[in-house]
């Protein structure tokens, strides 16, 4: 099943791991360290944010390391603009409605 | 007119402000009449075509995002609370021209208010998932481009003129 990127930002911790790993890429021992909860709890937020393809593993030697996936965060903010696009055209044209009934009326 | 467009990641919340030279109540009748609604509720150049619309708690709208080519995308509004000219609450789910709903949807709010003949609407949307999100701007947005914006702005001068 493939998972939703807003559940996966939507998670304190998750989103916590994101700003850790922005900086640079850190092995699940590392990211752990940061968090109070078991390594388990981390360990499933990181299998989540893979599958979310929002993080991804590289093998170093014998660590793996979690690094960021920048571009797929890119895409939630490129959307949420092209989203913001949509109801500033959509205002633009109720403004014109508006102004062709107030215009409408005005002329009766 | 400035917009607030303020995206909470963490509560799946959008919500959006604007401000209309307008009086309430005709803004009111923009927002629940669908000869109205479909003069603007499409962002060019897509149109908006209401097949039905019962503007009352339980009643919906059915209508169509239609693109240039003809291409429909069909949507319904399902009212789930009314205040007269102050707000109104529905949920909004994409179909299929039967009217089968594809879920998830989203959960909308609408408020409206007025200051000396500018009327305020806050909008908050709050979708289960980015996903569906995804969606509302794909169909929403694949045929619009930038340019638009400007040809929109030139034609309100004018009328406002």
């Amino acid at each position: 099943m493939k998972r939703d990127i807003f559940q996966a930002i939507a998670d304190p911790t998750r989103r916590a791991i994101i700003a850790l790993i922005a900086i640079q890429a850190m092995t699940p021992n590392a990211i752990a360290e940061h968090f109070d909860t078991s390594r388990q709890a981390v360990s499933k937020h990181l299998r989540i944010l893979t599958e979310c393809e929002l993080i991804k593993q590289e093998q170093k030697g014998r660590e793996i390391y979690y690094q960021l996936e920048i571009q797929k965060m890119k895409e939630i903010d490129k959307w949420l603009e092209q989203y913001r696009e949509i109801w500033e055209t959509r205002f633009s044209q109720l403004d014109d409605v508006l102004a062709t009934i107030k215009k409408r009326k005005e002329d009766k | 007119m400035d917009m607030d467009f303020i995206v909470d990641k963490e509560a799946k919340t959008v919500a959006i402000t604007r401000e209309f030279q307008a009086a309430l109540s005709l803004v009111w009748d923009a927002y629940t009449k669908p000869e109205l609604l479909d003069q603007w509720w499409a962002p060019k150049p897509l149109t908006s075509r209401t097949k039905v619309m019962d503007f009352k708690v339980g009643g919906r709208r059915f209508y169509a995002m239609v693109s240039a080519e003809g291409d429909e995308r069909w949507v319904v509004q399902k009212y789930t609370s009314i205040t007269p000219k102050t707000n109104f609450k529905m949920f909004n789910a994409f179909a299929d021209a039967d009217e089968n709903l594809e879920l998830p949807g989203s959960d909308w709010n609408l408020s409206f208010s007025e200051q000396e003949g500018t009327t305020k609407v806050s909008i908050s949307i709050y979708n289960e998932s980015l996903e569906r999100l995804e969606k509302m701007i794909e169909y929403g947005f694949r045929e619009g481009t930038a340019g638009q914006f400007q040809n929109l702005d030139e034609l309100l001068a004018t009328l406002s003129r």
